[in-house]
């Protein structure tokens, strides 16, 4: 039994919220729960596709987004036991090597959204090792706030697929609850996709 | 081209594929499709996309129809049964989600690691809300297809082709 990840410092809602600050305009995917109250309190676009369900779906959408819009970056941020869920998945994505995606896990080993029981990441499992091992090329682990910027560049500037793991606090955070009927969340950031490849 | 010897109903799929500007196949590969994934990967304007797991196809049709991009996946039955969850998602953002299913544990077969999967995948797909289209006559196989895409596509909606083992054949492992 792990003890709780006491040295993981960074505060998961001013951190996605800064790194959000520098996405140009790359299209987001959060997993269900946690990154998607996250990304919805950092300020509403809809250019976000927030989900409520699909655990390990996270980085298949992201996936599919990127390939068929070679022109936007395309950004995955989900927790770490959704990754678990699709681990699989990052031998797809290494396979198909789409330029335009990055991945960010935030990982506080806990499956916040259940009552924070211990998850597969806090003692042995090295996700960037993983996806190392499925052939990403390239792999940043995060550990303070500082590195945001540095962050930001990997995850929408280098040439992709970038896979990046930020170890993050366990925080009490407040419920931010964005739109939670799917039709009108795709329909909406279709119709962003389409408008913009106009311009 | 196919032989006397090979089934035609891959060519009438992949037509009708073309047709409808499908232009990425998710895939974990079964027997029976193989001609088929064959056609797709030796087309320029397609991606054949190979899967660790089934359900990964879901976010996948997902993601690319969110992208304007038409795509479907073509599993084997027993894969049906790693996506039950998965099958929410696509319908819950009202995204098209068309499967071909090559069934397995059903017309004559050998191996009883196939049977129960096989037998629950109409049942388990209605559960879930898939519109499920079984075909057990190798020429209806195009049109069925056909049918089930434009259902799909045009209702945004989730169907499964269900190509009969009838039509595939039983793996006999050489037994009697």
């Amino acid at each position: 039994m792990s003890s709780a990840p006491a040295s993981n410092k960074i505060q998961r809602r001013p951190f996605v919220a800064d790194l959000l600050k520098l996405r140009g305009n790359a299209l987001v995917v959060p997993g269900l729960g946690s990154p998607t109250w996250d990304i919805f309190a950092a300020g509403d676009s809809a250019d976000y596709l927030y989900s409520w369900g699909g655990m390990g779906l996270a980085v298949p959408t992201a996936l599919g987004i990127a390939l068929a819009q070679p022109n936007r970056r395309v950004l995955a941020i989900t927790g770490d036991g959704e990754m678990m869920m699709g681990i699989g998945s990052l031998a797809v994505v290494a396979d198909q090597a789409p330029g335009n995606l990055g991945i960010l896990v935030l990982d506080n080993e806990r499956f916040s959204e259940t009552g924070r029981q211990r998850g597969l990441t806090g003692s042995r499992t090295d996700l960037c090792a993983v996806a190392k091992g499925f052939g990403i090329p390239s792999t940043m682990i995060v550990t303070e706030h500082g590195k945001v910027g540095e962050l930001a560049k990997y995850l929408f500037e280098s040439k992709g697929p970038a896979f990046a793991v930020a170890k993050i606090a366990i925080t009490e955070d407040p419920w931010r609850l964005p739109e939670k009927d799917g039709a009108t969340i795709a329909r909406r950031f279709r119709d962003a996709i389409a408008v913009a490849s106009l311009k | 081209m196919a032989t006397s010897t090979e089934p035609t109903w891959p060519a009438d799929v992949f037509r009708e594929i073309k047709a409808r500007d499908i232009k990425t196949v998710c895939t974990i590969p079964d027997g029976g499709l193989t001609q088929l994934l064959k056609m797709v990967e030796a087309d320029a304007g397609m991606r054949l996309i190979t899967l660790s797991t089934e359900e990964e196809g879901m976010g996948i049709v997902t993601g690319q129809w969110l992208g304007g991009t038409r795509s479907m996946i073509a599993m084997q039955s027993s894969g049906v049964g790693n996506c039950i969850n998965a099958l929410g998602y696509p319908t819950a953002l009202r995204a098209p989600c068309l499967m071909l299913v090559t069934m397995r544990g059903q017309w004559g077969e050998f191996n009883p690691w196939q049977v129960p999967m096989g037998q629950a995948v109409r049942p388990v797909l209605e559960a879930v809300g898939v519109k499920c289209f079984p075909v057990d006559r190798a020429e209806e196989v195009g049109e069925v297809f056909a049918a089930a895409a434009d259902i799909a596509f045009h209702g945004q909606l989730s169907a499964a082709v269900l190509v009969s083992q009838r039509i595939i054949g039983a793996k006999g492992f050489g037994q009697k």
